[in-house]
């Protein structure tokens, strides 16, 4: 199983801060247009994401028990 | 050297993480809370970061300072939580040996933490709150360095 993890405006618009998925063999793409449909997720396009704490491209494959997390554009500083 | 804080950072000992021998010269970024942004009054934030990723991030900006300018040491602090107006949300302190590396080196590291360290602030408004993305509203892929239009903001 898979953790994702939500920040910012979409753990506003997903009502939560993670979830479980069985996302193993999924593209990152694939993984963000599902969740993106099912919790009506906006500005999905700009949403980087980072597997294992790691930026990774849209095209990268999860494996079983990578923490995946949807990166909002960030705005530190 | 590198952290995410919930309490208010004590700007002293940021600078006290990269005193050295070999240093000239140590400066000191330190971000505040604005209260006015194009007009419109902010206030108070609210910083959120993914954490262990963030720390992760603000190491890997040390990594690369150490590598461009030889001899530097870096040590960043961001705050996360509530921040009202003139509050400090990142305290930047970088040593070198000479005085200009610690200037360009300083600036490095805050454009580079606006591109790829992920931390997000929420503004408040009197008639509001929004989520701020970064300025450029661009996918700021962090592999290269920062765009000269980055630099301004």
């Amino acid at each position: 199983m898979n953790k994702v993890m939500f920040f910012a405006h979409l753990r506003d618009a997903a009502g939560i801060d993670s979830i479980t998925v069985d996302a193993a063999g999924k593209t990152v793409a694939e993984l963000k247009a599902e969740l993106a449909q099912k919790y009506d997720l906006p500005k999905m396009d700009t949403v980087m994401a980072a597997i294992n704490e790691e930026f990774s491209s849209n095209e990268e494959t999860i494996n079983e028990g990578d923490v995946i997390a949807f990166i909002p554009p960030v705005s530190g500083g | 050297m590198f952290e995410i804080s919930k309490e208010p950072i004590e700007i002293q000992a940021v600078i006290d993480k990269v005193v050295q021998r070999e240093a000239g010269a140590i400066t000191t970024f330190i971000g505040t809370v604005r209260e006015l942004t194009h007009g419109k009054k902010t206030l108070y934030l609210i910083y959120e970061a993914y954490e262990a990723m963030a720390v992760k991030k603000l190491e890997q900006i040390g990594q690369e300072i150490e590598e461009r300018w030889p001899g530097a040491k870096v040590a960043i602090s961001h705050r996360v939580g509530r921040l009202d107006i003139t509050d400090i949300a990142v305290v930047i302190a970088v040593s070198t040996p000479h005085r200009a590396d610690a200037y360009e080196a300083n600036r490095y590291a805050i454009e580079r933490i606006k591109e790829i360290v992920p931390i997000w602030k929420k503004e408040h408004w009197e008639d509001g709150e929004e989520w701020v993305g970064n300025q450029l509203e661009t996918v700021a892929y962090p592999t290269g360095k920062p765009e000269e239009g980055d630099l301004n903001e």
